[in-house]
């Protein structure tokens, strides 16, 4: 368990929000990510935001999969 | 008229002649259903006959794309046209709860009369039942149809051979999705439309290109993966498709995300798949192409002389994946 | 959406199969503690893309498969509690308690609703006054929070016939009682995602103080498993055991405090049953005291009646790691989608569903 997606928040009125899906619009209840501010990334389960997406953090991933794909050509 | 359908409208009597008169034949007024006889005579229409018939009991009635009337009218004539018929004559039943507002059966009723103009086949006979409210979900309609194969068509599921191509005519997933996001409990506006519609058009377009068609089905109840399980064990033949090629519109692909929902499962009512002699499938990829309902027709796969029966997906990371039919439908799931 | 494409790149994809298969030269276990885990490995074809030293596991990760049947007989025993409508995930619709599923008790006359959000069900009391709204709460640290909220904020609407059935379980329970039992050697654990996302990665520390394995928190793309699982793999063949986030852009080390506090507010942890695991200490979660008018058990003492288990059934087998679906005699043959035994191949995040789907 746990089924759950990056939606972008593009309306907030207190802790209601709305979040665009690849064009499909969601409800999401920002209770839990009181810090949310329109245009963050959420992760979202069961209608409510549990964590706002690290870009920076996901940048880093692909650096150090980079990093990794250098060091299997030099195996 | 009457505001709401009343047990009176289904009684035989005066309130159902007005009913006909003001609703059923305002909306489907042709020479054949005119005269309201009991059934309706025409000449036959050639030798080969195709014959059909539906129910349909979609709850909401009204959705983004259309509504029960129009999926009743395309449905048959796509299950006329996936034989290769062209669809002429359809015949219509209605059982109406008491209670249904008037105005949404004539909406209904007049998205028929459209959709049934676009395909160019008539209704020519039909029937009214009322019953009593809780009976019946608000409106059941059964649709039946007759449709004239030429000679030299031969559409079967049971034709698949080895080498053969599959076509599918465009985005899986939309009408299911739509009607999913009308459920109460559901919250989510999905901007998706169902993609009911009529697709003699299409297969005309198709077998003016080629006669050598083999099979065609659409992929309603149980989505694309149930139709191509029921094709190659029809035809004791393996289909292999890729997961790459298979288009899913960006909204349908994360609502699935969301719901965990498979698309392939997913229904269809404006979409079909073609099993095609591989030498013709470029050609009419191309003609379907220039078709309304066919603008995003490619080819997903091949049938194969291997696992015969079984269909398998090929994964956008090369990984092979059986696809079997589900039990029954898939639901949404949270973990 | 570019992220999530991203990390389903195939080239990524390869070379993570090449770091692998690369660095790998010891046996190593991995077991899983998270359905959608279960559901990710068996899409993607994890298992064809890691070596055979590589051996993925499934472990307890399944909310619904470890929920026991007499808990499935009490919901079944809810929903015909008059003027009762149930409202549940998608997830529990077709899983069989000792007298049939919830479709079959709506085929007899309850009223079961489907939603998406405990939210819905909320919606659902507001709309319907004179019914008892019955939510079946299933679902680990990601979904009970939710749950929580949604009992928070009926009783800050006043809502007076909204009701949660709590089959709310915890994950570290569950992981410690696999790995105390010992039954298979594990090498590596991937810890859940969105769990993690709740409890913070510092959660799982006790991996490496207590047991000395191992753990990599995971995503769900191709691109998150494979990178946690060469993680593992790297770790196995240094012989440390660290705690290592490899999904960095959505867990935290401290994770989501508000959550995990509205849990606390609503719940108490106590025993609570696990198929296949018996009843496992301070691993379920229950409606305390100051929301007990929310609680559907004590509003509703229903009983459940007698508990049958499924003959014949692996199911608790599977789900502790030790036989894989293939290994159980029922698998494919009297329990098939189509025909299930038990709740391993009746959910779709299910571990023999999963094998069985996605061959």
């Amino acid at each position: 368990m746990c089924l759950a997606v990056p939606a972008l928040i593009t309306k907030i009125e207190g802790t209601a929000a709305e979040a665009d899906l690849g064009g499909i619009t969601l409800e999401v209840n920002l209770t839990f990510t009181p810090e949310v501010k329109v245009g963050d990334y959420v992760i979202m389960h069961a209608g409510y935001a549990l964590s706002v997406m690290d870009r920076r953090e996901a940048e880093e991933t692909f650096e150090l999969l980079a990093q990794l794909a250098e060091s299997n050509e030099s195996h | 008229m009457e505001e709401l359908i009343l047990l009176g409208h289904g009684s035989g009597g005066g309130l159902s002649h007005e009913l006909i008169e003001n609703v059923f034949a305002a909306s489907f007024a042709n020479p054949l259903l005119l005269p309201l006889e009991d059934a309706s005579l025409f000449p036959s229409p050639g030798e080969r006959l195709a014959f059909t018939t539906d129910s349909y009991v979609v709850q909401p009635l009204f959705f983004p794309g259309g509504d029960i009337g129009r999926l009743a009218i395309c449905g048959t004539v796509n299950d006329l046209s996936m034989r290769g018929a062209a669809p002429l004559y359809l015949s219509a039943s209605f059982i109406i709860e008491e209670g249904l507002p008037v105005a949404d059966l004539k909406r209904v009723v007049f998205s028929m009369a459209e959709a049934a103009a676009e395909a160019g086949v008539q209704i020519v006979c039909g029937d009214t039942k009322v019953v009593e409210r809780g009976a019946a979900d608000r409106l059941f309609i059964t649709t039946s149809g007759i449709g004239v194969v030429r000679d030299g068509v031969d559409v079967s599921a049971q034709n698949a051979r080895a080498g053969d191509a599959v076509i599918l005519s465009g985005t899986i997933g939309d009408h299911g999705i739509t009607i999913l996001s009308q459920r109460e409990g559901m919250q989510f506006r999905s901007g998706l439309e169902s993609d009911a519609a009529p697709l003699n058009g299409l297969v005309a377009a198709m077998l003016a290109e080629s006669t050598g068609v083999r099979a065609m089905r659409d992929p309603t109840r149980g989505g694309l993966a149930t139709t191509l399980n029921e094709i190659a064990g029809s035809s004791h033949a393996g289909i292999e498709i890729e997961e790459g090629k298979i288009p899913v519109s960006e909204g349908v692909e994360w609502a699935c995300e969301m719901l965990g929902l498979d698309p392939l499962y997913l229904a269809n009512e404006g979409k079909l798949v073609a099993i095609v002699p591989a030498e013709d499938a470029d050609r009419i990829v191309k003609a379907m192409r220039s078709t309304r309902y066919g603008a995003n027709a490619v080819l997903i796969g091949r049938v194969t002389d291997e696992h015969p029966g079984r269909v398998i997906l090929r994964t956008r990371f090369g990984i092979k994946r059986i696809i079997d039919v589900l039990a029954s439908d898939q639901f949404p799931r949270i973990c | 959406m570019r992220v999530t494409e991203s990390f389903r790149s195939p080239e990524l994809v390869e070379k993570l199969k090449e770091r692998i298969a690369a660095i790998s030269r010891t046996p190593i276990r991995i077991m899983e503690f998270c359905g959608t885990h279960t559901h990710a490995v068996c899409r993607y074809g994890i298992r064809e893309m890691v070596p055979r030293t590589v051996e993925m596991l499934s472990g307890p990760g399944c909310p619904v498969c470890v929920t026991d049947v007499r808990s499935l007989d009490y919901a079944m025993a809810l929903s015909m509690v008059p003027g009762a409508i149930i409202a549940t995930f998608g997830d529990l619709l077709k899983i069989p308690g000792s007298r049939g599923t919830l479709q079959h008790a709506r085929a007899r006359g309850a009223r079961v609703e489907m939603v998406y959000s405990p939210l819905d069900a909320l919606k659902l009391a507001r709309r319907n006054p004179g019914n008892s709204i019955i939510f079946l709460g299933i679902g680990f640290e990601t979904t009970a929070p939710t749950v929580a909220a949604s009992i928070v904020q009926a009783e800050k609407e006043e809502i007076k016939n909204f009701y949660v059935y709590s089959m709310h379980k915890i994950t570290p329970p569950a992981m410690r009682a696999i790995l105390d039992a010992g039954e298979v050697a594990l090498g590596g654990i991937l810890c859940p995602g969105h769990v993690s996302t709740v409890t913070g990665w510092k959660a799982w520390q006790f991996l490496s103080d207590v047991y000395h394995i191992p753990s990599a928190v995971a995503g769900f793309e191709p691109v998150d498993v494979l990178l946690a699982v060469a993680e593992l793999v790297e770790q196995h063949e240094r012989g440390t055991a660290r705690v290592v986030n490899a999904y960095p852009r959505s867990v935290t080390a401290e994770g989501n405090r508000a959550a995990r506090e509205t849990m606390a507010r609503v719940f108490d942890v106590g025993p609570a049953p696990w198929r296949g695991l018996g009843t496992i200490p301070d691993s379920g979660l229950s409606i305390n005291e100051e929301y007990a008018a929310f609680d559907a058990e004590k509003r509703f003492p229903v009983d459940p009646g007698e508990t049958i288990e499924p003959k014949g059934c692996h199911c608790g087998e599977v789900i502790r790691g030790v036989m894989t679906p293939g290994a159980c005699p029922l698998f494919r043959k009297s329990c098939t989608p189509m025909n299930p035994i038990g709740p391993c191949m009746v959910s779709s995040e299910g571990t023999c569903a999963a094998y069985y789907l996605y061959g």
